[in-house]
């Protein structure tokens, strides 16, 4: 805590008086720097944007402030009429005006911030004082009336779900304009249960919450009813028709959002030419719940932009526009067993994403050459590490290298693994280690070094594990592989139900036949060499012939993040055995008795 | 039809038309610009050899733009031909052309991107590794389906996709020889009857004899390397991008391992930009 009361380590308050109230603003870091104004929305204060404030006081010049009737800012008299968006933008022009004199500022809105936002970027009186905005979910509300105006007008079954959808979403809207009750609801117990109920519903970690929200949320939480009651009504009924954005615009689409539904804003581009597109998985208070990528996003834009600023330029777009672009983009993913085949193809298709990676493998040469790849192939940053997956101190000592220089993985693919072909009375001992010891271990190293650091961030995260379809199929030519692939299936799903809680997504991916190098690397049990390097050669050619590539399975681990899903088969044979496991086991275990034609 | 072309004026005749067919190539690549379909690249080409003197073909010109340079999304041989894709800014091209000319046969295939793009220069770069590896491994005469395999692995090892397994048999090379020149030259699916004619007494012959004109993946090209011309194309494939070469490779039945096998000509297009790369140390 400061000592001046703002709740914000080494912020200078300072008071803004206008249009006869006193706004309460804070700057963060040296205020030569590009400016950062962060707005906050209902029912908040300038808090909830502490642990972004904090993050970005290095580079830039933060500055918040409490919107009038909220925080340490008073209230107008009488509070109808007294928080409409045009006396709303008066307040943020005499905020920017005290800051940044000289210089446009960045805007980046949550909730009530972000409307408000939308109106001061895209009315003509602002213009030349905001270099660029960021949305953080908050819809303008004329777009928003325009949205509904056009559903209702040519209701399609599909556009009249997205306005039930919306409509069902907007309860709390419809609550707060009635008259006094949502006033008494908050001075009572509301306010006293609302940081209980925030933390259950947004799975805040329980330390985060100590400062936030303050304690001033009653009285901030009563006055923003107003926020609601003077614009909301008006605004829809006769949305703006020319509320068009005069600046760039990043948005920043949370999917688990439970007020505001991702189709509002799939007309965007009509009102913001120039709009970066961004989601995340998260609930509504993405400040609070995803601090470091919110403020790793906000860098890279204002950064962006900035430059742009300097050379008169448009910014150049960040790589691709599609749905994994914008999901992934600037993202840590690191890879095991990203030397080749579907560790190296998922390393590059999170690359052309726009990811960042790490690419990780026992063959050093193999690694840099896949980080190198994937930095040309759209990875703002790669890197290659050397390690052994079945090495727990080698792993941990990795996770520590990791963390501290590049930071907390964001996606983990748990994909390294070795081959092994010979029936069960053949398998040695030590073939038996080796096999469990990579396929198996090296994905519980995995999970517990880099899965820990996931889980202890507490801001979300997703880890993919590469099983096979060995894992359904029984054989009695695969018993040390498929078992230990089976066993890598369980303990993701078992970490899958763990994880749930914390916002970490754990997928199991179950390829069929995929054209890889795992055959030249598979040792045949209980076989001379030179039987063996024969076999290798026939089972490579009977991959080959069946030519499944690797790209379709890294296109399967992105959708398979993405949809947060629990177990992908991947290829038609991975699906028909998971079937016949789940529907016909009789014929699952008929099929395990067939020698192999090869 | 002749079969061991040894000749030094014969090499002479194929160096000649090597030449005007990458000419050819260099030429209409000068003049692609966004918006140039295949067929009018593929057409820029035909009137290029046309005017000097061209009138056979081993395969008419093809040109493919954009994804379809790494044959994504390849089924069925139509779709090799020349389509309406249109050239954009940062697409890359490849021009693939075998005239026939004075009765010698080429066959050449030329690379390039509409514009700066350091992910297409280092796929370029890579496939110099690629006719180093091939000519070793043809002096060592080890059998031409161990060769291919070795193709695949370094693919493999740098990253990328073999691509020429999208051709016809899968085929990284197939022989090619004089013909006789005729004033009436039909082509049969794009191919040059004369020449398919050619391909097809090899094959019957080779097929007696154990060998086959065509270099694949298969069991008929397990066999040392026969003497000859052997047109040869690897392609290699990354994410929607595709980058080959072809040219003229002699093998002699010599015992000197230097005179048994070597590219016919070292100056052409992709070589010089290798060696100015440094990319051939």
């Amino acid at each position: 805590m400061s000592g001046d009361g703002t709740g914000i380590e080494g912020a200078r308050e300072r008071r803004v008086r206008t249009g006869g109230i006193e706004l309460s603003v804070v700057e963060l870091g040296d205020a030569g720097r590009p400016t950062v104004v962060l707005l906050h929305g209902y029912p908040d204060s300038k808090e909830i944007w502490t642990d972004v404030a904090l993050r970005l006081r290095d580079r830039f010049h933060v500055v918040l402030y409490d919107v009038r009737g909220h925080g340490r800012s008073t209230a107008p008299v009488p509070l109808r009429g007294g928080f409409t968006l045009e006396k709303l933008t008066d307040d943020f022009l005499a905020v920017v005006d005290a800051v940044s004199p000289a210089e446009p500022v960045h805007l980046v809105g949550h909730d009530w911030g972000s409307v408000q936002g939308w109106e001061f970027v895209t009315v003509p009186r602002t213009e030349g004082r905001v270099a660029s905005f960021t949305s953080l979910s908050g819809p303008s509300l004329d777009h928003f009336g325009h949205w509904i105006k056009e559903r209702a007008a040519r209701p399609t079954p599909r556009r009249l779900a997205h306005v039930l959808g919306q409509g069902a979403r907007s309860w709390y809207v419809y609550a707060l304009h009635t008259p006094g009750l949502p006033e008494a609801a908050w001075r009572g117990p509301l306010g006293r249960r609302w940081p209980a109920m925030l933390e259950r519903m947004e799975k805040l970690p329980p330390a985060a919450s100590r400062d936030y929200p303050t304690a001033s949320l009653p009285q901030d939480a009563a006055h923003g009813a107003w926020l609601y009651r003077d614009n909301v009504r008006a605004r829809l009924r006769r949305p703006r028709p020319d509320a068009f954005a005069h600046v760039p615009v990043q948005l920043i689409t949370p999917t688990g959002d439970a007020y505001l539904s991702e189709r509002l804003y799939d007309d965007l581009e009509r009102w913001a030419p120039r709009l970066v597109r961004r989601t995340i998985t998260a609930g509504h208070w993405v400040p609070r719940t995803r601090p470091d990528q919110v403020s790793a996003w906000l860098a890279e834009f204002v950064t962006a932009q900035e430059a742009a600023r300097q050379e008169g330029a448009p910014a150049r777009t960040p790589a691709g526009g599609g749905p994994y672009a914008q999901r992934f983009g600037g993202r840590l993913v690191l890879v095991t067993g990203a030397a080749g085949g579907i560790g190296r193809a998922t390393a590059f298709a999170f690359a052309e994403a726009g990811a960042r990676i790490v690419a990780v493998d026992r063959d050093a040469e193999g690694a840099a050459r896949t980080a190198e790849l994937a930095r040309l192939t759209g990875a703002p940053e790669a890197w290659a590490e050397t390690c052994d997956v079945s090495d727990e101190g080698a792993m941990e000592k990795l996770a520590a290298k990791v963390a501290a220089e590049y930071g907390v993985v964001d996606v983990l693919v748990n994909n390294a693994g070795i081959g092994l072909g010979g029936t069960f009375m053949e398998t040695s001992a030590e073939d038996w280690r080796r096999v469990l010891d990579v396929n198996l271990w090296g994905v519980i190293h995995g999970c517990r070094a880099f899965g820990r650091q996931m889980a202890e961030r507490g801001q979300g995260g997703h880890i993919v594990n590469t099983a096979s379809a060995a894992a359904f199929q029984p054989s009695k030519t695969l018993p040390a592989y498929s078992t230990s692939k089976a066993a890598v299936l369980m303990l993701s799903e078992c970490l899958r139900a763990e994880l749930a809680g914390q916002g970490i997504g754990v997928s199991a991916i179950c390829p069929g036949i995929v054209d890889t190098g795992i055959v030249a690397a598979t040792r045949f049990a209980g076989l001379t060499e030179e039987e063996q390097r024969l076999r290798r050669e026939k089972v490579g050619r009977a991959y080959t012939r069946r030519g499944y590539p690797p790209e379709k399975v890294a296109q399967a681990v992105l959708r398979a993040v993405l949809r947060d899903q629990a177990v992908v088969p991947v290829a038609p044979e991975a699906h028909a055995l998971r079937i016949v496991s789940r529907f016909a086991p009789r014929l699952g275990r008929a099929i395990a008795r067939i020698d192999p034609p090869l | 039809m002749a079969t061991a072309v040894t000749d030094a004026t014969e090499l002479d005749g194929f160096r000649e038309v090597q030449h005007l067919a990458y000419a050819c190539a260099e030429a209409v690549a000068a003049r692609l610009a966004p918006g140039v379909t295949e067929r009018e690249a593929a057409r820029m080409q035909r009137e290029w050899l046309r005017e000097r003197g061209v009138r056979d073909w081993f395969h008419l010109p093809f040109a493919w733009f954009g994804d379809r340079t790494a044959f994504t999304g390849f089924r069925v041989p139509t779709q090799f031909f020349p389509t309406g894709r249109r050239l954009e800014p940062g697409m890359p091209f490849i021009l693939d052309l075998a005239p026939v000319h004075r009765g010698f046969t080429a066959d050449v295939g030329y690379a390039g991107c509409l514009g700066p793009d350091p992910l297409h220069d280092r796929l370029m770069t890579d496939l110099a590794a690629h006719r180093a590896l091939i000519l070793r491994e043809v002096r060592e005469r080890r059998p031409l389906r161990a060769i291919y395999e070795s193709v695949d692995r370094l693919m493999t090892r740098q990253g990328y996709a073999n691509r020429h397994r999208a051709y016809p048999f899968g085929v990284i090379a197939h022989k090619v020889d004089r013909i006789r020149e005729r004033r009436w030259s039909p082509s049969l699916f794009g191919f040059g009857t004369r020449s398919l004619g050619g391909l097809a007494s090899d094959a019957v012959r080779g097929h007696r004899e154990g060998w086959s004109p065509l270099w694949s993946p298969h069991r008929f090209s397990d066999h040392p390397p026969r003497a000859g011309l052997w047109a040869v194309e690897p392609h290699l494939g990354f994410r929607g991008k595709g980058v080959k070469f072809e040219e003229l490779l002699v093998v002699t039945d010599s015992r000197d391992p230097e005179e048994s096998a070597f590219w016919l000509d070292d100056d052409l297009p992709h070589v010089r930009r290798w060696q100015e790369e440094g990319a051939l140390a």
